[in-house]
């Protein structure tokens, strides 16, 4: 980086700036100016233009141009094949296969991991600092994570293993083996970095809701004699089914979405690949523009049916309160 | 997409009110309960998960201050039985000008001058819509407010083709115009990165400032419209002051987001030294390197760094705002 390109881009972060507070200083003008007849007309439109004009520009209209492109082939005639290729080439199957992998795996085993810490933590000593471990893989990007665990997974071809996993396997007496390379076994090690991430949103949130149970009923459990497997869960669990379902439901959004790691790790070779990742490299890698929007039809339409079921749960326990 | 509505959970202060858990509410009879519920192997068992959630990321910043040699050839967990320390790792992806080292400052730049204005542009227009949303009364306006809120579930990558090519169309030839202009300013800059980030979070930005901003006190708002106070005023002089905790909480979440971000830069930022953040040079160096650890171990520090330390330094407003947005995207 030469002296002029750090000029070039402290310049374009000063006009960026500039420009917007401009334009912010504008409309704030105009709505105080606003005309008489009808001025609370204006003043609403105004403190709303902005953020509607990006959303229709970035989200409404782009998704109905997707949803119309995944019906189309490259010269633009209305056809079906793109999602029969989705569902008929073998590398497309294996590709849906993985998200379902993916999606039954990493929210199950997050949350489990994440309940039982916080079960096992809850108001014992150094609880903050238990939490602040679990947690802090959140703040770390998924490419990092990627490089972090690609470390762990390292294969060295000749001499001492320097990757932990295969260092603990020739401890043990077996073969080292080419982790990311190796089918079906790669999926599941990508599966590990993002429950690794997930666990510590999980147990946040399961721990808040643990807090909530009154220590009364816990206590009457007690009483009648319940060792304390039974009294979690006939006490602990029905207390946080609401968290639990949130926690399921968000993870698994999340996972559907997961698209860094498999990049970063394996970039979908080997068998990897999830739909997330298929889109990009379809839409952007292969120029095949149909399939791209087919495929984030498919995630959007996969994420639908449990954003309605977390939006319901979370209005009954508004009602309930 | 934000499934989870932060108002309704108790999670605010989760990793900081412990101890006031601890405190006096609760009181000798938790103290005995707490006896008798945590045994000896849930100890252990927390202990280890724990030890195994630390371990990888440990390996990793050890690994970066050890010399190459040592990398290559021996495990981070011998560094006793072979010492070494060295900070040449993160000198040569930092300061190396040669053409096979990273060169992460450029890249370093880009990152924050991404995630600072693609944070402020969001921040500013979401909280004038919330407002607007909040606190200027018609009917339709719900509707409108109901359907932005809905827009949360539509996944970036439903948005990422038909808004290339609008950037392509309508961006391209501004960006080239600005760069015949002032030819300091690369044809690749920013503005892409800045738009689309911005676009991307608004509706969860709009959500949760709204959910903030309509439980200002409506006397307050009432008493300076009676005092005369036009609505540029009110939203500057009172409500963007009380939404402050809001507005942290987003800003935050928003930061650390962008700069965690790899889908959109990989689409949007043309990958060349001028626009690309960290985490793009990051994976392409896994890609073209995924051998030279010493190099990734370092760089992949540095790219975490500020995350982390937002993460520690600032964890109450950054908990807030991450399990508010935690399935955006």
């Amino acid at each position: 980086m030469t002296t002029a390109d750090l000029l070039g881009k402290l310049l374009q972060v000063v006009m960026g700036l500039a420009v917007f507070a401009a334009v912010v200083g504008l409309l704030i003008f105009f709505i105080d100016k606003a005309p008489k007849k009808g001025r609370d007309y204006w003043q609403l439109a105004l403190f709303l233009l902005p953020a509607m004009l990006f959303i229709t520009v970035g989200l409404v209209y782009p998704a109905i141009r997707t949803s119309l492109l995944a019906f189309q082939d490259s010269s633009g005639d209305w056809t079906l094949d793109n999602f029969v290729w989705t569902f008929t080439q073998p590398a497309a199957i294996r590709t849906l296969i993985n998200t379902i992998i993916w999606v039954l795996l990493v929210p199950t085993l997050a949350t489990a991991i994440g309940l039982a810490y916080a079960v096992f933590i809850d108001r014992s000593r150094g609880e903050k600092y238990y939490k602040v471990i679990l947690f802090m893989p959140i703040a770390i990007s998924f490419v990092g994570a990627g490089v972090i665990w690609g470390f762990v997974y390292d294969y060295n071809g000749v001499g001492e293993q320097i990757g932990l996993l295969n260092a603990l396997v020739v401890a043990a007496g077996g073969e080292p083996v080419q982790w990311l390379q190796t089918d079906p076994i790669n999926t599941f090690l990508l599966i590990v970095v993002m429950i690794w991430i997930q666990t510590g949103f999980a147990m946040v949130l399961l721990s808040a809701a643990i807090k909530g149970v009154p220590t009364e009923q816990i206590e009457a459990a007690q009483l009648d004699g319940t060792n304390g497997w039974q009294r979690f869960m006939n006490v602990t669990v029905p207390g946080i089914r609401g968290a639990l379902v949130v926690v399921l439901t968000t993870i698994s959004i999340a996972t559907l979405k997961v698209f860094d790691i498999v990049r970063t790790m394996t970039a979908g070779n080997f068998n990897t690949s999830v739909i997330a990742n298929e889109m990009y490299t379809q839409a952007f890698r292969a120029s095949e523009v149909g399939r791209g929007s087919a495929l984030a039809l498919i995630l959007f339409v996969l994420v639908l049916p449990i954003v309605i079921y977390n939006v319901n749960v979370l209005r009954k326990q508004r009602e309930i309160r | 997409m934000s499934s989870v509505a932060p108002a309704d959970l108790p999670v605010g202060e989760n990793l900081g009110s412990i101890e006031a858990a601890e405190r006096s509410e609760y009181g000798t009879k938790t103290a005995r309960v707490k006896k008798r519920l945590t045994s000896r192997t849930a100890t252990v068992i927390a202990l280890i998960i724990a030890v195994v959630w630390t371990i990888p990321t440990f390996g990793l910043l050890v690994s970066s201050f050890r010399p190459a040699e040592l990398i290559r050839t021996t495990g981070w967990w011998t560094i006793f039985q072979n010492p070494g320390f060295t900070l040449d790792n993160y000198r040569d992806v930092l300061f190396s000008t040669s053409s096979s080292s990273p060169q992460l400052g450029a890249y370093i730049v880009n990152s924050i001058a991404i995630a600072l204005i693609a944070t402020l542009i969001p921040l500013v227009f979401a909280s004038m819509a919330a407002y607007a949303f909040a606190w200027i009364r018609f009917k339709w306006v719900n509707w409108l407010f109901i359907f932005v809120f809905a827009l949360q579930i539509i996944p970036l990558q439903m948005a990422l083709v038909p808004l290339l090519q609008i950037f392509s169309t309508w961006l391209r030839p501004m960006q080239a115009w600005l760069h015949d202009v002032v030819p300091i300013i690369p044809e690749q800059n920013y503005l892409p990165l800045w738009l689309a980030h911005s676009m991307f979070a608004l509706p969860l930005a709009i959500f949760l400032l709204h959910n903030f901003i309509s439980e200002i006190p409506s006397d307050v708002i009432e008493a300076a419209r009676v005092d005369g106070a036009t609505h540029g005023q009110i939203f500057f002089r009172i409500v963007l002051p009380l939404a402050t905790p809001a507005l942290a909480s987003f800003a935050i979440f928003q930061f650390i987001w962008v700069w965690n971000d790899l889908l959109v830069a990989l689409i949007f930022s043309g990958g060349t030294q001028d626009v690309a953040p960290l985490t793009q040079r990051l994976a392409e160096m896994v890609g073209s390197r995924g051998q030279d650890w010493q190099r990734l171990t370092a760089a992949a520090f540095i790219s975490i760094v500020i995350p982390l330390g937002v993460f520690f330094g600032l964890q109450r407003y950054f908990v807030r705002g991450l399990l508010a947005g935690s399935t955006k995207g």
